[in-house]
């Protein structure tokens, strides 16, 4: 029903062959990044400033400990599992996040923030890195180790399965990385990664006890919270972990459940049967946002909207034409008009406030006449283009429809072809024209990396340019911050003058609490380490 | 007795004929969905080297034929096949949710029998009068209601504004008897439109048969009037109303997943609504059995039940 897919794979250039198809929904896909867009090295800005929690509730006050919070999120039925690595749901991961924790995660911007790891360090050619863990235990007492973290990952990557952070992980060679000693691994890369410390944030690159295999049982991780007991499809219920290195949470008792129909879940917010509910609609949201009966919470920044043009063939292989098109949008109208206004405007750049972002390069604005003139310069004055399109994302079919009329003013026909919802990202990878697109938050150069090279697995604009790919090895090999910046600032210019991605806007993920629920962080994309984070949230 | 029983086999022949074929069908569309399930299962990461990955894991690089024969094999052992998400018996899956969903219609039906068949002989011991019109027109009205629209109504209503039930069964999990007030809206919904057509089948059977001759012989005779209404007309009213009851239980034990997603009950319909959007296979085809034979065998019921209260209908098989 309400399927609203965050859309978009993980993974960098490598061949994907992840998650667990066993098991993949298709119901709120996560989107990930697989590659890379860290501080290079170091960088202990760590959780201390991502975990003072609490934009939503503004008058926090002082956190008080005690109390449970149950949280609705759309799940996955009886198919759902606890094993972090198969993590594939918001709802997986929601509940891998309170058991588990990753070397590093995604800070607001989606850089990357130490977790378990306390620091990395590079060689002089980026392609070893030495990762220190932090002094942390699992919830049976023992030490988190660096075996633990081989473990893991050797896990994840086996040849035979189809973990999700398998592709992620690929640019490691694990089997010449090895444990210096009980607290400090030495990655060995295939090639220079100067994100690396990205792929240590991957999705569902969690790290579990060394020769841990089944996780319904009785799963132990390093988490914030232990476990308790979980009816897949139902609910998963975990208690307080005293020891968390990150500091104990608040609350004394956490449970997870699944309501897939979101007006089940605000209605169980209201009734007070849920205290947290996930995901809900813009309408939704306008309803109660004022009423004083429930906090909403929107993430900004957590969903890129775009209509995608294949710049290898016809009319699009035309940079004049694809200029036309950025100019035909009106973006306001259609973030109004599609997303019921929850969310910002876009320019014609993935990733608005995320790290790298360029930012300098001004807002492009609807400009008719201008877009006539390119498209006469093009000899395209009557053009004709079929928009493909399908109700698989919320805001897709609504957004077709406000941009053939856009369109219309500037003398281009747009006709809307609605495909089918199941076979909608294979159908559009490869053949049409012109097609709406979303993507989830992940680092800028992951979706470089998946979806701009000449060797991306889901290049959906067809942007294949040697002088483009050689920008992004120059930026990975690139140590200092400051000057790989630099490169990925000129890539986005490129991307910003003649690129294949209209990006009209960013949806906001919206979720809603009960009034006493108080520490949830509302700078946090859906994706990032504070969404979906419970140890910093109290009851008033 | 022996025409009985060979009808009672013949339909039970018939009935494992149409299982079957519902079984083929469910397998033919699968097959048929667009794109196959690994390019849905794939969704928005559809490279190629996945989409691959995924269809081995499946098996579904093995011809339909053999996939279709290697699980036909294990039904009559009860073995419905592991589910292709989880890794888990089918059977698990359906032993889950039937619990709920058998509970729900078996209070549905408990209230829907009185509730509707009162109704019926109400309104047509009034014929024409007002409790007529009145049990008439509101049965009318209600039944033109949808029950998502209904359900919310009454949720807002009872849950939200007045707070006298809680408005979903979230968290309850299939323990639902240890919750019986998150029971009320689901079962008030459910009863809304079959009370409706049940009552309207009696009454109109009621009437039907009240004017009949036998009625009006038997009135002759000096047989009292509650016994004539009771003993004469109502079992001849009920026959049409049996195939109604059947056909609503078939409707409420194949899981009602309108209400079941409105209320958050983890009973079959939401098994089925998630395995088919998982591109599940084996468990869409195990519901598809069950279902199958849940329908001819509640059919044959209604059936009997038919020949028994009026056994001069004949019942094409």
């Amino acid at each position: 029903m309400n399927d609203v897919p965050m859309n978009d794979a993980p993974v960098n250039d490598a061949p994907v062959n992840d998650p667990r198809f066993p098991g993949l929904r298709r119901r709120g896909f996560l989107a990930v990044a697989g590659g890379a867009a860290g501080l290079g090295a170091l960088a202990l800005t760590g959780c201390a400033g991502s975990s003072t929690a609490g934009t939503s509730g503004k008058a926090d006050g002082k956190p008080k400990r005690g109390g449970r919070l149950r949280a609705a999120f759309a799940g996955g039925g009886a198919s759902e599992t606890l094993d972090p690595h198969l993590s594939n749901l918001f709802a997986d991961v929601a509940r891998a996040k309170a058991l588990f924790d990753k070397l590093a995660d995604y800070g607001p911007d989606l850089s990357a923030q130490p977790r378990l790891a306390s620091k990395w360090e590079p060689n002089a050619g980026l392609d070893r890195w030495k990762v220190t863990l932090r002094e942390a235990t699992f919830h049976n007492g023992k030490p988190v180790t660096a075996q633990d973290v081989l473990y893991s990952y050797r896990r994840i990557t086996d040849p035979k399965k189809a973990y999700r952070a398998k592709a992620s992980l690929e640019p490691i060679d694990l089997r010449a990385s090895r444990a210096v000693d009980q607290r400090t691994v030495e990655f060995v890369l295939k090639r220079p990664t100067a994100e690396f410390p990205n792929l240590l944030a991957a999705f569902g690159a969690y790290i579990v006890p060394e020769g841990a295999q089944d996780f319904d049982e009785k799963p132990v991780g390093s988490g914030p919270f232990r476990f308790v007991s979980f009816a897949p499809g139902k609910s998963a219920v975990c208690k307080r972990n005293e020891d968390y290195w990150d500091g104990a949470p608040y609350l004394d008792e956490l449970e997870f459940v699944v309501a897939n129909e979101e007006s089940a879940r605000i209605n169980a917010l209201l009734g007070g049967q849920v205290e947290y509910a996930h995901e809900l609609n813009p309408t939704t949201a306008r309803a109660h946002e004022d009423q004083g009966q429930v906090q909403i919470v929107r993430l900004r920044n957590s969903a890129m909207q775009s209509f995608a043009m294949k710049t290898d063939r016809k009319p699009f292989d035309d940079k004049r034409v694809r200029e036309a098109f950025f100019l035909i949008a009106d973006r306001k109208e259609l973030v109004d008009g599609a997303l019921s206004g929850a969310g910002e405007i876009g320019n014609d750049l993935f990733g608005k406030g995320y790290e790298y972002y360029a930012d300098s390069l001004p807002q492009r604005e609807q400009d008719i006449d201008r877009a006539k003139a390119l498209l006469k310069q093009a000899g395209a004055a009557d053009l004709k283009v079929t928009l493909d399109t399908s109700p698989v994302a919320a805001g897709f079919t609504e957004a077709a429809a406000i941009f053939r009329d856009q369109a219309a003013k500037a003398g281009v026909t747009v006709r809307i072809k609605t495909g089918s919802k199941d076979s909608y990202w294979k159908d559009i990878l490869d053949s049409g024209t012109l097609c709406s697109y979303r993507s989830g938050a992940m680092p800028i150069e992951a979706h470089i990396s998946q979806r701009l090279l000449t060797g991306s697995t889901t290049n959906a604009t067809k942007w294949q340019h040697k002088d483009f790919d050689d920008l992004y090895q120059q930026a990975q090999s690139t140590k200092d911050k400051q000057q790989r910046a630099a490169v990925y600032e000129r890539m986005q210019r490129r991307l910003y003058a003649e690129g294949g991605f209209l990006v009209w806007g960013f949806a906001d993920w919206i979720l809603a609490t009960a009034r006493n629920v108080r520490g949830v962080e509302a700078k946090a994309p859906a994706n990032s380490l504070d969404w979906a984070r419970f140890d910093k949230v109290w009851l008033a | 007795m022996s025409g009985l029983r060979s009808w009672v086999a013949r339909r039970l022949l018939f009935g494992v004929v149409q299982t079957v074929a519902v079984v083929l069908l469910v397998f033919a569309l699968t097959e048929a969905l667009p794109g196959d399930a690994a390019v849905a299962l794939a969704g928005d990461q559809p490279d190629p080297e996945r989409i691959a990955a995924i269809r081995e894991a499946m098996e579904l690089d093995r011809p339909a034929h053999e996939r279709l024969a290697d699980w036909a094999a294990g039904l009559p052992h009860g073995d419905f096949g592991t589910s292709l998400a989880s890794g888990r018996p089918v059977s698990t899956y359906i032993t889950d949710g039937f619990g709920p969903t058998l509970l729900l219609a078996a209070l549905t039906v408990a209230l829907l029998v009185p509730v509707g068949v009162g109704l019926g002989v109400l309104a047509a011991r009034h014929e024409g009068k007002l409790v007529d019109r009145l049990v008439s027109s509101v049965t009318l009205g209600v039944y033109a209601v949808p029950e998502f629209a209904f359900g919310v109504l009454l949720i807002t209503v009872f849950a939200l504004r007045l707070g006298w039930l809680p408005p979903t069964a979230v968290g309850y999990g299939t323990d639902l008897l240890a919750h019986p007030a998150a029971l009320v809206l689901p079962v008030l919904v459910l009863l809304s439109r079959p009370v409706c057509s049940l009552a309207r089948l009696v009454r109109a059977g009621m009437i039907d048969a009240l004017a009949s001759p036998y009625a009006a012989q038997a009135r002759r005779y000096g047989v009292p009037g509650a016994r004539v209404r009771y003993g004469h007309a109502l079992p001849n009213a009920i026959a049409p109303a049996a195939q109604q009851l059947a056909r609503t239980i078939d409707w409420l034990l194949c899981g009602v997943i309108v209400v079941e997603a409105l209320y958050v009950i983890p009973g079959l319909g939401t098994v089925l609504m998630n395995a088919v959007a998982e591109r599940d296979v084996p468990v869409v085809q195990g519901l598809a059995v069950v279902f199958g034979v849940t329908t001819v065998v509640l059919n044959l019921g209604a059936d009997l039940v038919a020949r028994r209260f009026a056994p001069r209908a004949e019942v094409a098989a």
